[in-house]
């Protein structure tokens, strides 16, 4: 393919005559080539991630109708309305309190996984990993089917040790519980594989030298262990923060946003106001607000594993 | 610093692989032990073992008096260097040196002057400040070092320090190790498979082979007097040649038989300690270096032989010429002026007052 593309352009500099020969050169240059191969892939970029966020923060710019530009009209409005706090507070509890269980639950059981003898491993690391696997729509379902009022199974298993009934959905701080559960559920798996991998990849001696130097197994964990991952901690929970923030099924599926809106995430709410209520360029709002916290957030993160890796690997 | 003892330790591993078979090693307070063998032999296994991070299956270890069978490594005052060094990655030279005193709550200061006065007796000062990364193998070597000296513990374990580094950088840490050690003068048990390293830096070395202790001894007693042929084959480069001979008694003199008809008279002074094996079958052991060329001298060649060279190697300084008798490889170290040539027969001189005799059945030297 760079062959073709340098030959057309090549052509193409012939035709033009006089400046044929500073053409040519410019075609041959080894950027010239990469820029050319690595076109297809901007290409994808270009019309599938930078197009659309343009396009979404334009949007978001217009009034209801979509007829005349209006600022950040929206965002004030937003800002200024009750019920949008109440969703950016939830989507901040949620994402952050998910986030953080996910990350903790992970590290554990990847270190309950490591000290397993590998053929062993295989078997354990195979149904944990379930819950991430299973669409999270129809998980999320069969956990609506244990939270509902009349026939919750997790009722009934509390009721054995006689504690009296949740209203897992009913009353709203239980159904932001129930809401971040199913996350933690579904996610934490994905932490599990991501430290099992960081774990297994810190050399053994190093451990045994600590151990030499004088560290209990709780400082190896605190100053070799977690130093050793700290890349892969912040890129997962980076990750993770970005796509908790961004969670729309469970929420949709478990609650729909209820009771009185509470439980409702920028997304959730995104929906029903853009799609539902009809007012797209406020959705567009709603669902870009976080936008600029996240990429200052990303900024900071990603220098760091940056320069981590500049002074370590 | 302290006396280490081992007695009867053995390891086992899963599966029933028996890495080390019951040895015993008393080890001084100040002394320099080196542990040589081939690979696999059960060095490392030792070592950990003594380090705490290896479980012991069999027998006792005692450091400073004190059996530390059950104690954890970190209790047990010692400190060793990894053959990769196993610097932590993510701290600075500094950080590095100082993290077993920090973890062992020493004052700052404290820490601060003993880092410093290490990493002045390693030359590593300049270093002080820069991630492990930013160093080449020598300067890791030297930071892994300081890590064990600034801990001054009773103990220093080294797993073959400097089998990742070039040649020549190996022969100048080599200097720097036994330099440390007269200055700090820890007892110090030292790993490698270079019996080069072992001779030159041991007060005494421990030859292993298949998980058991051959001899121990200091380096000339073990190049002079080996115990046993695998002593014998071990030490000394190039290695030394074993011809299969038998001991024959003639007019009151010893005489070795050896293939293709030749005979050499064993001295006056073996002849006492040789008598009770005339008329056996014996591995013939002598080293290159006592199997020179004969040059034309007024004295007589007391046991000469002419053998075919089939290999010369000129050295420098010697020339290596490569034999073959009877199936047995033989290598003799020659004057460089000597005119050897592959196929012309050469005369050679068996210095007999360094012999040995191998008894074939028990592998003993006897
Ligand atoms: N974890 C283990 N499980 C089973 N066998 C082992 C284990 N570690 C070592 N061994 C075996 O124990 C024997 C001694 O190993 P050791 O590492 O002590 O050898 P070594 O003398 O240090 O050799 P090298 O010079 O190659 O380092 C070897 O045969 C090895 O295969
Ligand atoms: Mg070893």
């Amino acid at each position: 393919m760079a062959a073709d593309g340098t030959i057309a352009v090549r052509d193409a500099a012939e035709i033009t005559g006089g400046r044929a020969n500073s053409l040519q050169r410019f075609a041959r240059r080894r950027s010239t080539i990469a820029f050319v191969m690595t076109l297809p892939l901007l290409a994808v970029i270009v019309g599938l991630v930078a197009y659309p966020a343009l396009f979404g923060i334009y949007l978001s710019m217009l009034n209801r109708r979509m007829t005349e530009f209006v600022g950040f009209l929206n965002y004030e409005i937003l800002i200024e309305s009750e019920t949008f706090w109440n969703v950016f507070f939830q989507s901040c509890f949620f994402a952050i309190t998910a986030v953080l269980l996910k990350a903790l639950i992970g590290f554990w059981l990847a270190h309950m996984l490591h000290h397993i003898p590998n053929n062993k491993q295989r078997k354990w690391r195979g149904m944990l990993l379930v819950p991430w696997v299973i669409p999270p729509a129809l998980s999320t379902l069969g956990w609506w089917w244990m939270f509902d009022p009349s026939y919750s199974s997790i009722n009934w298993l509390l009721s054995i040790v006689s504690v009296p009934e949740v209203p897992w959905l009913g009353h709203h701080w239980w159904a932001r519980i129930a809401i971040i559960m199913v996350n933690v559920w579904i996610g934490a798996p994905f932490f599990m594989i991501m430290y099992l991998a960081a774990l297994k990849s810190v050399p053994e001696q190093l451990y045994e030298a600590a151990a030499i130097d004088g560290a209990t197994s709780w400082q190896r964990l605190r100053y070799v262990t977690l130093p050793m991952m700290a890349n892969i901690i912040s890129i997962t929970v980076l990750f993770s923060l970005i796509v908790t923030f961004a969670n729309y099924d469970i929420v949709r599926v478990l609650t729909n946003g209820g009771p009185r809106d509470l439980t409702h995430v920028f997304a959730s709410y995104a929906f029903q106001v853009g799609i539902l209520s009809g007012n797209i360029p406020r959705g567009a709002a709603v669902s870009l607000f976080m936008l600029p916290f996240l990429a200052v957030c990303a900024f900071f993160v990603l220098r760091g594993v940056v320069r981590r890796n500049k002074e370590q690997m | 610093m302290a006396q280490v003892s081992l007695r009867k330790i053995v390891k086992a591993y899963e599966g029933g692989v028996q890495a080390v078979k019951g040895i015993d090693l008393e080890i001084d307070d100040h002394e320099f032990v080196v542990l040589v063998g081939p690979s696999g032999c059960g060095k490392s296994t030792t070592l950990r073992m003594i380090a705490g991070l290896e479980e012991i299956t069999g027998g006792d270890i005692a450091i400073g008096g004190t059996i530390v069978n059950d104690i954890p490594p970190r209790d047990r005052d010692i400190a060793m260097v990894f053959q990769n060094y196993a610097l932590y990655p993510h701290m600075s030279v500094y950080e590095n040196m100082a993290f077993g005193l920090t973890l062992r709550k020493f004052p700052k200061a404290e820490i601060d002057t003993r880092v410093k006065a290490a990493a002045e007796i390693l030359d590593i000062t300049p270093l002080l400040d820069r991630k492990p990364k930013a160093l080449s193998g020598g300067q890791r070597q030297r930071v892994a070092m300081g890590r064990a000296i600034v801990r001054n513990p009773k103990v220093f374990l080294f797993d073959e320090p400097l089998s990742n580094l070039d040649a020549k950088l190996r022969v100048q840490m080599r200097t720097e190790i036994k330099k440390v050690h007269q200055r700090v003068k820890t007892t110090t048990i030292y790993v490698t498979h270079d019996q080069v390293e072992a001779m030159t830096l041991a007060d005494r070395v421990v030859v292993m082979n298949h998980g058991i202790i051959e001899q121990v001894g200091p380096p000339q007693e073990l190049y002079h007097s080996p115990a046993t042929k695998f002593v014998a084959g071990f030490i000394g480069s190039p290695a030394m040649n074993f011809i299969p001979a038998r001991l024959e008694q003639a007019s009151g003199a010893l005489v070795l038989a050896l293939p293709d008809g030749i005979r050499l008279n064993v001295p006056e002074a073996r002849s006492a300690r040789y008598a009770a094996h005339a008329g056996r079958e014996v591995l013939f052991g002598i080293r290159p270096e006592h199997l020179t060329d004969d040059k034309p001298t007024d004295k007589a060649n007391p046991a000469p032989l002419t053998l075919t060279p089939e290999v010369i190697e000129p050295m420098g300084m010697e020339t290596l010429a490569h034999f073959r008798l009877d199936g047995a490889e033989i290598s003799a170290r020659l004057d460089p002026a000597t005119p050897a040539e592959v196929g012309v027969p050469l005369r050679l001189i068996a210095h007999m007052d360094q012999m040995h005799l191998i008894d074939p059945t028990t592998d003993k030297v006897l």
